[in-house]
C-alpha cells in the first residue's frame, strides 16, 4: 500500500469514545498519528481528528474541562489546519444540538437535530445503526474515488446545514440527511470511516492526502 | 439506502474458533485471525466474537489475542466473554473493540450495565441474553454459557437491561444454536415488542431467508449466525463465507425507501 506523507495527525483524546480503531486504520494507511489531550501537541499537529461517541453536552464539557477549546478554535479558524470530525465529532462542529443545552464549536453554519422528530422516520429504528449508501453532493477531495460508497452509521441526531454547499455527501434514512459536511479546512462525517472497510480506508487516505495539500495554498496566502 | 445488518458470530475457546450445537459439542473450525481476515475481505457488516470459556474458567478476556483480531477488523467488532469490570471494558475499547457484550455479569448485577453505559455510551454496550426452554416449553434466561438457569423470564430481563442502559440486545436461542432450523421467531417477536432498543437475533439461522423472517416479521434490527457463515453443505465442511451485497439486499429488504 502506498504511504501517504503527512507530518502528524493528532486524534483528540477527550474521553469520548474509542480511538483504537481510528489509530488502527491510520496505521493501515501508513499515516503517523498520535492520541493526545495535550494542547501543545494539538497546536503542533499538521491535522486534527475529532472523534466522538456519546452526548453533545458531555463532549463540549470535556473539551472545556480539558481546556482544549481555545487551541482547537485557533487551529480551525486561524491556523486553518485540516480538521475531521467523526460522528459526535461532526455534530460538535455545529452551533447547537437538540440533544443538549451547550453551545457547539460552531465552525460550520449548521445545527444538530433529533432524528426522532423527523417526519418519515416513524417506521424506522432510532438510532440508525448499520450500513448506508452515500450520495456525493458537493465535490470534495475527501470522497475522491468514493461514488456509491457504503458507510457504517450509529446516530440518533443529524446535522442540518444552513448552506447546502456545505453538505458534501448525503444518505437516506426516512429522508435525506447530511452524511458528510465541510467548509474550507473543516470536514465531518456522520458515519464511522474507521469501521467502514475499504470505503473508510480510502476516505482516511484521502484525508491524509488532502491534509498535505490543503495547507500550502493558505500558507502562501498568509505569507503574501 | 439503509440495510439491516447480517452478523457472523464467532466463538472462541482456548484460542481457537469453534462452533457449538445447543451450546455443546464444540467443533474446531479454525484459526480466529484467519477467519477475521476472510470476513474483512468479504466486507461483513459487523462481527461478534464471544469467548465461550472465559467466564466458565474464571478468566479475563484474552487481551493480546483480541488486540491482534481488532487490528485486522475494519468493521464494527463486538466482543463478549469474561468482561467483569470497567477496566476490562476500557482495555477493550482502547484495542479498537467497538462494542462490549455483557452476559452473566449484567444479569447478576445490572448496575454494571448502567456504569458501562454512563461511561462509554449506550451504543457501545450490548447485553447478550441466552434463552433456553424448559421441558414445559417455558423460556428462561440462562447464564454461565448456558450452565446456570436463572429462572427469569426473557422479556422481563430484556426490559430491565434496556432500563439499565443497554444499547442493544443479542438474543440467542440455545435450543436453536447450531441446528440451522430457523430462528425462534416467537421469542424474537416477544422481546422486540417489549423493548425499543435494537435486538440482534441469534441461534438457528439456516439460510438467508431466515434473516428476512427475523428482521421483517419478528422485528429484529439485525440477524446473527454462526453455522451459516462457517459451514458448507450437508456434511458441515468448514468454509468461512459471507453473502454478497446483492444477496443481502435481496434477502433483507431495505427498511427505508431510496429517495
Amino acid at each position: 500500500m502506498q504511504e501517504v506523507r503527512v507530518e502528524m495527525i493528532a486524534i483528540v483524546d477527550y474521553g469520548m469514545g474509542n480511538v483504537g480503531s481510528i489509530l488502527n486504520m491510520l496505521g493501515k494507511v501508513g499515516v503517523r498519528a498520535t492520541v493526545t489531550a495535550n494542547p501543545e501537541e494539538l497546536a503542533s499537529a499538521s491535522a486534527i481528528i475529532l472523534p466522538g461517541v456519546g452526548t453533545f453536552d458531555a463532549g463540549m464539557e470535556r473539551l472545556e474541562r480539558l481546556d482544549l477549546k481555545k487551541v482547537l478554535d485557533h487551529q480551525a479558524l486561524v491556523a486553518r489546519k485540516p480538521i475531521l470530525g467523526i460522528c459526535l465529532g461532526m455534530q460538535l462542529l455545529t452551533r447547537r444540538s437538540d440533544e443538549g443545552q451547550k453551545t457547539g464549536l460552531g465552525w460550520i453554519d449548521a445545527e444538530t437535530l433529533s432524528l426522532r422528530g423527523r417526519s418519515g422516520i416513524e417506521r424506522l429504528k432510532v438510532p440508525q445503526m448499520g450500513w448506508n449508501q452515500i450520495k456525493r453532493e458537493t465535490p470534495h477531495p475527501l470522497f475522491l474515488g468514493l461514488d456509491d460508497a457504503r458507510y457504517y452509521f450509529v446516530h440518533s441526531y443529524y446535522v442540518q446545514c444552513d448552506h447546502s454547499a456545505d453538505v458534501i455527501a448525503s444518505a437516506d434514512y426516512g429522508g435525506s440527511f447530511a452524511a458528510s459536511i465541510g467548509r474550507d479546512n473543516i470536514v465531518g462525517t456522520q458515519f464511522h470511516p474507521e469501521k467502514s472497510h475499504k470505503f473508510g480506508l480510502q476516505l482516511m487516505r484521502n484525508f491524509a492526502e488532502w491534509t498535505s495539500h490543503v495547507q500550502s495554498p493558505r500558507d502562501s496566502l498568509s505569507a503574501a | 439506502m439503509y440495510r439491516a445488518r447480517a452478523i457472523p458470530c464467532l466463538l472462541l475457546r482456548r484460542g481457537g474458533l469453534v462452533k457449538t450445537v445447543r451450546f455443546g459439542q464444540p467443533t474446531y473450525v479454525g484459526d480466529p485471525i484467519n477467519a477475521v481476515r476472510i470476513y474483512n475481505e468479504r466486507e461483513v457488516d459487523e462481527l461478534v466474537v464471544l469467548d465461550i470459556a472465559a467466564t466458565a474458567e474464571g478468566r479475563e478476556p484474552a487481551f493480546s489475542q483480541l488486540a491482534e483480531l481488532s487490528t485486522e477488523c475494519f468493521m464494527p467488532l463486538a466482543y463478549g466473554g469474561g468482561i467483569r469490570t470497567l477496566e476490562h471494558m476500557e482495555r477493550l475499547f482502547t484495542l479498537g473493540v467497538e462494542k462490549i457484550i455483557l452476559n452473566t455479569v449484567a444479569i447478576e448485577d445490572p448496575s454494571v450495565v448502567r456504569r458501562a453505559a454512563n461511561t462509554y455510551g449506550c451504543q457501545s454496550v450490548m447485553v447478550s441474553l441466552d434463552v433456553k426452554k424448559t421441558w414445559l416449553g417455558e423460556s428462561r434466561i440462562v447464564t454461565r454459557s448456558g450452565m446456570h438457569d436463572t429462572k427469569m423470564n426473557p422479556v422481563e430481563v430484556a426490559k430491565r437491561m434496556e432500563q439499565a442502559g443497554a444499547g442493544e440486545l443479542l438474543l440467542t436461542s440455545i435450543d436453536r444454536d447450531g441446528t440451522m432450523k430457523g430462528y425462534d421467531l416467537d421469542l424474537i417477536r416477544r422481546v422486540t415488542e417489549a423493548v425499543s432498543i435494537p435486538v440482534v437475533a441469534c441461534g438457528g439461522a439456516g439460510s438467508l431467508s431466515d434473516f428476512g423472517l427475523a428482521i421483517n416479521q419478528a422485528g429484529a434490527a439485525a440477524a446473527a449466525a454462526g453455522s451459516l457463515f462457517v459451514f458448507h453443505g450437508r456434511h458441515r465442511a468448514v468454509l468461512i463465507s459471507y453473502p454478497s451485497q446483492d444477496e443481502l439486499l435481496a434477502a433483507l429488504k431495505p427498511q427505508s425507501k431510496a429517495a
